[in-house]
């Protein structure tokens, strides 16, 4: 039952966003669409709204470093729906050139700090962003710490209060 | 009065104890007596040496009896016990902490994180390697973390220090 519900979560996001979708896959129950990052704001509003997905609840955000490959980084979204009791994994991979995407803190207020993280983290840059700033790190800090190419024996400038 | 030696006469024996007068010493004693008898530190911990640190003040090894009490305020505060791991973003609140103490003002680093990095030294990218590197340090106190026994022993090492202050603490100049 659970799983003929989730495969619909897919099947109406790969028919209504087409292209946009790449992949999708339901390994051991957990429903996965890899997606293009120009309708990202789209689709997280379609899931949201959607009388069949209602994620109204986003979990988590994050970012991964696949050093070598190409596209090089990947932004992962995961959404619960507090109403249908069901999760999906939204993933979209980004360019090292330009590793930027367009923030879903207006559909997901809670994801705000979750995006700033990654943008702390991993240089990922989440246009329209609110307060698009380091979180964890402090604003002297140089890199982005969670990239593997960071070396892991840098130092960082020693500061005292700031002004 | 009774207890008075009359008037001119040598007394038989020098007042001591609660019966005594009279103390005699340096000012530079009296003030040091008061200073190391009551260094009151800031509540302020941010790792595992805390634990530590609210066991050295609770009721097995009560601080209390050195004259050491916590204050909830770096106003009111003495010393500055850095009990854990500092990082960057942690350090500017540390510094902005000390220079809000009045003086005179003392530091002990707690552990191996506020000593030197500890554990974080090598490959950490968000840890100061030693919180010498932020506030002045007077003490430290090695142990990761240090018993409460190590953290008193750092306490009566700063009293030492305290005790032997000229011209009422002042800096050199």
């Amino acid at each position: 039952m659970t799983e003929t519900r989730q495969s619909i979560v897919l099947s109406k996001l790969a028919e209504k966003f087409g292209d946009a979708v790449v992949s999708t896959h339901s390994d051991f129950g957990d429903d996965t669409a890899l997606v293009r990052r120009e309708r990202i704001v789209e689709i997280c509003t379609f899931l949201r709204d959607d009388p069949d997905c209602r994620f109204d609840f986003g979990m988590d955000l994050t970012g991964v470093d696949y050093l070598g490959e190409v596209p090089r980084f990947e932004v992962v979204y995961h959404l619960y729906s507090l109403e249908k009791k069901q999760r999906v994994r939204i993933k979209v991979r980004l360019h090292e050139e330009d590793p930027a995407i367009d923030s879903v803190a207006a559909v997901w207020p809670g994801l705000n700090w979750y995006e700033r993280e990654a943008f702390d983290m991993y240089g990922i840059v989440f246009r329209n962003h609110p307060n698009l700033k380091r979180i964890l790190l402090y604003e002297a800090f140089v890199g982005h710490p969670l990239r593997k190419d960071y070396p892991k024996a840098k130092r960082q400038p020693t500061l005292g209060p700031q002004e | 009065m009774s207890n008075e030696p009359a008037r001119g006469a040598a007394p038989a024996q020098a007042p001591f104890g609660p019966e005594a007068h009279v103390m005699v010493g340096s000012a530079d004693m009296f003030v040091n007596w008061a200073r190391k008898s009551s260094l009151w530190y800031l509540l302020f911990a941010t790792a595992c040496c805390g634990i530590e640190l609210m066991q050295t003040g609770a009721s097995r090894y009560d601080l209390d009896r050195f004259g050491a009490v916590f204050r909830a305020s770096p106003r009111q505060s003495d010393l500055l016990i850095v009990a854990g791991t500092i990082t960057h973003k942690m350090a500017e609140r540390v510094k902005r902490l000390y220079e809000q103490m009045p003086e005179p003002k003392f530091v002990i680093s707690m552990g191996s994180c506020a000593n030197t990095g500890g554990p974080f030294y090598k490959d950490s990218y968000c840890v100061v390697k030693g919180v010498d590197l932020i506030v002045p340090v007077d003490v430290y106190v090695p142990g990761c973390p240090p018993r409460p026994e190590a953290l008193i022993d750092g306490i009566l090492q700063l009293q030492k220090i305290i005790e032997k202050k000229k011209n009422f603490g002042a800096k050199k100049a």
